[in-house]
């Protein structure tokens, strides 16, 4: 921890335990006095979102898996009778179809208040690093999940997504082809490749449970950004923050109480609302369906796919969308953690938010006429923010001047003259 | 806020650049020539956050069901106890015992070894109306009636709307909770049987509309029409052998014939025997045994809800107390 303990057990079995495991120091120093900034957004709950969307996909996928089958002939009709004779098994089945799209929603909002504020700047690259090796992870275990169901569009999307590994063959002869194969574990899309991608779908969040806990501890060295992108001064530490507890969990809980009222809502009143009807149809080998889309959160990457004219290059593409995140931390060359002070780059950021939108947006459209150009230039725009924008806005930007600590610019607030705080009460 | 101001000015710019670019008059082209369909949202009493089934008309669904559609389609995942469940038609035990006991299933295999027929029991499943798909198709001109278990979620209604009505429309479909385009889709295809439209081709080979009730010389009945490029004369499209046309279906080419018309089911409650009724009827059918529990997931959502608002509204008040002295 990059603060000192000030646990004191106070019991004789917690000073035995303490001497042995400190389980309970490191929980009191993680969860209870760790030094939070106090000026922090409602943006910065989203961490506590994610931990309870992951909790929420764990808990409702181990009730789901003690009633699937996971065999081309059963597994469209186990769903079916979770659906129609297990106990509130449409309750479990829905919130955890709902809650994969919750998932990516809160995942998104996350990443990009990191963007916006700078949080992946030094010393917090391997934060970032981290959460960007989670995305990859929950879009691994979202599209596994997703052909599960074994509808139309589950048997199709893996159809579509394991064959693009047959691009390799561009590169060796064969090679493509082999892998696809070995994926597949067979011939076609068949009951050995339901079966792997059920056995690797339960494995998978608990490698993300995993690495969220490296994600946490990594957290718990620099400590929490914040809107300001100002360094905790050591000097002023006692003011500038709070103790985690009780502070940022009321916090916290309630934003999970807001963000559950949304899941809710949409649970119970709009099920399958985030969902395609094709996947109400069971999946037919011998019937390709019009449209094949993929699940919204996906939309943006599968447009980048789209609009590479070559299929390897179309898959290097969407790969590489989510590569370079990886080196987001260098990319931005700005001294500057927070888009609040970054005049030049701010306009930059908001465009990209668009970029990301209208990729989404083109990804459910058909690759004809005018999406694919917008599609092309969006994608440009996409790898432009990260490659030409970043290093060159970073540089040639005169940041507006910065509060130079975090006391300060609560304070500058307090003397706002039009801050209603300061009317004198009567 | 001038840097809002430029990326306002950004995003304005590039919307009206899609807007004036060649989509808008792509569609715009698509609509001269397809004949125009509209999917009118129906008043359903399942939709929205009071929604229920309206008993009386699931047990007139199911008639119908038996009658008409029974004759081509199964409903693989239903039951006959799943007629008296909670949330459905609500026959009573006996009635159900008796609608089961009216077909025979097979059974087996007895003491000898050998299957045998008995009538159905409430925990039977509906019988198949084919042993398989190829069975279906050879009895149906080729084509495999789909089942129908889950027709009413299996469908949708596509939209064509612009571009910047998308954000609009998935608000206003979430506010609503706008989830019945598969019933819509459905009552709006049994009701769109229809004459194939007849067109009147002019000297330069355009294709126009002959209007309802006119009669031409050579008129031809198209199913489609695509604009031919330049001086091309129009391609029509025929209706293809054994097919049927119908406004709503996509390519308006479908296999199945016209199941429905006035007064071919007998409605013994004093409902008016009419198509629309029928549709209606049977689409609410339909939707119930696509989501039988749609009833006790509306209800329980509310008390979820109310729950969750209290919980959450109780915590920003302890938020509040704590925070009250922190300058942050």
């Amino acid at each position: 921890m990059s603060h000192p303990s000030t646990y004191e057990p106070k019991t004789g079995l917690t000073r035995w335990l303490d001497s042995r495991l400190p389980l309970m120091r490191f929980l009191n120093d993680t969860i209870v006095t760790f030094p939070t900034p106090r000026n922090l957004s409602y943006l910065w709950t989203f961490g506590g979102i994610l931990a309870f969307c992951l909790a929420v996909q764990i808990v409702t996928g181990i009730v789901l898996a003690m009633h699937y089958a996971a065999t081309t002939g059963d597994a469209f009709s186990s769903i079916e009778h979770m659906m129609r004779d297990v106990n509130y098994g449409w309750l479990i089945r829905y919130t955890h179809a709902v809650g994969a799209s919750m998932f990516f929603l809160a995942v998104y909002i996350h990443m990009f208040r990191g963007l916006y504020y700078g949080s992946y700047k030094a010393p917090r690259e391997v934060i970032w690093m981290l959460g960007v090796i989670i995305l990859f992870l929950m879009i691994a275990t979202a599209f596994m999940g997703y052909s599960l169901v074994w509808g139309q569009m589950s048997f199709w999307a893996v159809t579509v997504i394991t064959n693009l590994f047959s691009s390799l063959d561009g590169l060796i002869p064969g090679l493509g082809t082999s892998i696809v194969q070995w994926v597949w574990g067979g011939f076609a899309v068949d009951n050995a490749t339901l079966n792997r991608l059920f056995s690797l779908h339960y494995l998978f969040p608990f490698i993300i449970a995993g690495v969220v806990a490296l994600h946490i501890w990594a957290l718990h060295i620099p400590g929490n950004n914040n809107p300001t992108g100002v360094d905790v001064s050591e000097k002023l530490k006692e003011k500038e923050t709070l103790p985690f507890h009780p502070y940022y969990t009321v916090k916290d809980v309630f934003a999970i109480g807001v963000f559950a009222i949304l899941f809710a809502y949409i649970i119970f009143y709009a099920p399958n609302y985030l969902g395609h009807a094709d996947n109400y149809v069971e999946a037919n080998p011998l019937q390709t369906p019009p449209h094949i889309v993929p699940e919204w959160y996906f939309l943006p990457f599968y447009a980048i796919l789209r609009a590479v004219p070559s299929k390897l290059g179309g898959v290097i593409a969407m790969v590489g969308a989510i590569i370079v995140l990886f080196f987001i931390p260098w990319l931005d060359t700005s001294r500057v953690r927070s888009t609040r002070y970054r005049p030049l780059y701010k306009p930059f950021f908001f465009f990209f938010l668009f970029t990301c939108i209208a990729l989404g947006y083109l990804g459910a459209k058909p690759a004809e006429g005018w999406y694919v150009i917008a599609s092309q230039f969006f994608t440009f725009y996409y790898f432009a923010h990260f490659l030409i924008v970043m290093p060159v806005v970073g540089i040639i930007e005169t940041p507006k001047p910065r509060p130079k600590s975090i006391a300060e610019s609560i304070f500058n607030e307090r003397r706002d003259p039009s801050s209603p705080r300061l009317v004198p009460a009567e | 806020m001038a840097p809002y101001k430029n990326s306002l000015a950004a995003v304005v710019i590039i919307a009206s650049v899609i807007t004036t670019s060649p989509i808008s008059s792509v569609y715009a082209a698509d609509e001269g020539t397809d004949v125009a369909y509209n999917v009118a949202k129906q008043d359903w009493t399942f939709g929205s956050m009071t929604g229920y089934f309206d008993r009386a008309q699931l047990q007139r669904g199911y008639k119908v069901y038996k009658e008409v559609c029974s004759a081509c389609h199964g409903m693989k995942f239903m039951y006959f106890r799943n007629l008296s469940q909670p949330g459905g038609p609500e026959f009573s035990a006996e009635q159900t015992e008796a609608i089961a006991a009216s077909v025979e299933v097979e059974d087996g295999p007895n003491e000898e070894g050998a299957m045998f027929m008995r009538p159905a029991k409430p925990s039977d499943k509906f019988p198949l109306r084919f042993k398989n798909d190829k069975e279906a198709a050879a009895a149906n001109n080729g084509a495999v009636p789909p089942d129908l278990s889950l027709m009413a979620k299996a469908r949708t209604v596509e939209t064509h709307s612009a571009w910047y009505m998308f954000p609009v429309n998935m608000v206003t479909d979430l506010a609503t909770q706008y989830q019945e385009a598969g019933p819509d889709y459905i009552h709006a295809l049994l009701t769109g049987y229809d004459d194939i439209p007849s067109y009147q081709r002019d000297g330069s080979g355009r294709l126009t509309q002959v209007k309802a009730g006119e009669t031409v010389p050579n008129a031809e009945q198209c199913v489609a029409v695509q604009r031919g490029e330049g001086s091309d004369p129009d391609v029509c499209t025929p209706l293809g052998d054994g097919l049927n046309y119908n406004r709503v279906y996509p390519g308006h080419q479908i296999a199945m014939v016209n199941p429905l018309s006035d007064g071919v089911v007998d409605y013994e409650d004093g409902t008016p025997a009419t198509l629309d009724n029928y549709s209606k009827d049977v689409t609410a059918y339909l939707m119930w045994s696509s989501e039988p529990k749609l009833e006790e997931r509306k209800k329980l959502g509310l008390k979820v809800l109310l729950y969750l608002i209290i919980l959450t509204g109780l915590l920003y008040l302890s938020k509040r107390a704590l925070w009250r002295d922190v300058e942050h």
